[in-house]
């Protein structure tokens, strides 16, 4: 650890080249911690993404018509506005009618900055899942859904044990492409001052007029990030790979 | 729930499935005008019919899969066509086979038999498997346990989604054409599995092309053409007596 230290200062002092978050004690702090809450924050992005996705697709196909409008009005609002307008106007509008508590003479709301983030780009990302659930559940035949209704299955078992399982293999490959896009998109938290990788390197350039590297650093993280989701997802896909079945 | 028993009085002496003037339309096309006819436990009906003269539209009446305009459908005297119908009790007696298997392509052939009881009725997995090893058995699949439907061949796929059926012990099975998507060859082999089942005294509504079948198997014949049952007898008057030119043709066609 003290050699890999040694080697940034080192590479700064004969090159100028200011990789300090490798070398000093408080900015690795931040650093470490900027991580921590990325990966938090992309982790409890996509399960919301995907929540919203698995029931909202549901919900398109509920027997009463203003579920179905409501539905259609919520993907409509996400998908043709703006991700950064979207978050900023959870926070700072929605964050308004959320109530406050004394958090030790100031106001603290009880929704952080960090829950917003996961909100507004939750139900964003989640509009995109909805349309991809939905096309992967038209891909499942009518007649499979049959066969489980004939054998006793309620609406909602043959969603859950039938239509899903199926509809999940065809749409991964579209999935993967919205969650990684997705990832990408958390970094708009940085407009909310949510503590994520982007917030934290534009301080540390502030700080220490570092922009060049920063960016660096910033590509390479996300570049990482991405690629772990890349191969997550793709190991998922084998694991869900059916022999005789599709491809 | 504590309604539709005290109407229920059925007892097993009365017909397993009463069809009484169904009529069923889609849209404006009527495609069943006034069908009737009973099953009686144990007995093993045949329908036969030239291609749209609803025959398939009638068997998926009967386990609520279609609605009905008007007439009724019981099934040991639970009335189909009842808007406050309770399906699953409806379809623990109803089994059915289609045409294209319909497999769940997800699962192993055992899964799929093991499915429905388990998630189902929420019977317990132990017991439903080694009732499922023994369906595999009685449909002559032993060893394709764990091969997924993609891995079978239509006739073996077509048994499996019959031992699907049959986990759910029903007491009325009804076949949809089940072996015309298949090569002459494996007919025969899913053709075995159900007269195996009809010698049991399993209750069986088949919809067929396969006349010979029908003479073998059946109990009764139906004939019917542009939804209604121009003729029906039992296989030996209604194969060689035939009245109704349009059976006669239907069958100078066919055999
Ligand atoms: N869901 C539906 N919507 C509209 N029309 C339908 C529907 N299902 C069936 N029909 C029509 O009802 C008629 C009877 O169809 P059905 O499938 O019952 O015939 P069938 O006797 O089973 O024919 P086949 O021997 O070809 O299977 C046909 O004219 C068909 O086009
Ligand atoms: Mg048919």
């Amino acid at each position: 650890m003290e050699l890999f230290a040694d080697f940034f200062r080192n590479l700064y002092d004969t090159t100028g080249w200011n990789f300090v978050v490798f070398y000093d004690n408080d900015e690795w702090t931040r650093f470490i911690d900027a991580i921590w809450t990325t990966v938090k924050l992309i982790v409890a992005c996509l399960i919301f993404s995907l929540v919203v996705g698995v029931i909202g697709a549901w919900a398109q196909g509920a027997k009463s018509k203003l579920v179905r409008y409501f539905m259609a009005g919520y993907i409509q609002f996400f998908r043709n506005t703006p991700p950064f307008v979207q978050i900023l106007f959870f926070y700072f509008v929605l964050g308004n009618l959320v109530p406050t508590y004394d958090a030790g003479g100031y106001q603290e709301s009880y929704i952080s900055s960090f829950g917003w983030a996961v909100i507004s780009l939750g139900f964003f990302a989640g509009s995109f899942n909805v349309e991809i659930f939905r096309s992967g559940i038209e891909a499942v035949p009518t007649a499979t859904v049959e066969a489980a209704e004939a054998l006793g299955y309620s609406r909602l078992q043959a969603y859950m044990f039938v239509v899903l399982p199926l509809a999940f293999r065809v749409c991964l490959p579209a999935l993967n492409n919205n969650l990684v896009n997705l990832l990408k998109t958390t970094t708009l938290a940085y407009g909310i001052a949510v503590p994520e990788m982007m917030y934290t390197a534009n301080q540390i350039w502030s700080d220490n007029v570092n922009v060049g590297e920063m960016m660096m650093v910033l590509f390479v993280f996300y570049i990482g990030l991405v690629s772990i989701l890349v191969w997550g997802m793709s190991r998922w896909e084998n694991a869900m790979r059916i022999p005789g079945y599709g491809k | 729930m504590s309604d539709s028993e005290t109407q229920n009085n059925w007892t097993p002496d009365q017909p397993m499935v009463s069809i009484k003037d169904v009529h069923k339309s889609f849209g404006n096309l009527e495609v069943l005008k006034g069908v009737t006819f009973d099953v009686m436990k144990s007995e093993v009906i045949c329908v036969i019919g030239p291609s749209g003269s609803g025959k398939s539209t009638l068997i998926r009446c009967i386990n609520a899969l279609n609605d009905i305009q008007s007439g009724s459908i019981t099934v040991e005297g639970i009335e189909v066509n009842d808007p406050h119908l309770d399906k699953l009790e409806l379809r623990k007696k109803v089994g059915m086979v289609f045409q294209q298997y319909n497999l769940f392509p997800h699962k192993t052939a055992i899964e799929n038999v093991m499915m429905a009881p388990v998630t189902v009725l929420k019977q317990d997995k132990d017991e439903v498997e080694a009732r499922a090893r023994n369906l595999i058995k009685k449909v002559r699949l032993e060893g394709k346990e764990n091969s997924y439907p993609g891995e079978l061949s239509g006739g073996q796929q077509q048994r499996v989604a019959i031992a699907r059926s049959l986990a759910m012990n029903p007491d009325v099975m009804l076949f949809d054409e089940v072996t015309a998507a298949l090569d002459p060859e494996t007919v025969k082999e899913v053709l075995v599995v159900i007269k195996d089942l009809a010698d049991d005294g399993m209750t069986c509504i088949l919809v067929t092309h396969e006349m010979g079948f029908a003479r073998e198997v059946a109990d009764h014949i139906y004939f019917t053409d542009r939804g209604v049952i121009v003729e029906h007898g039992p296989p030996a008057t209604f194969f060689d007596e035939a009245k109704d030119p349009r059976t006669q043709e239907f069958l100078g066609q066919i055999l």
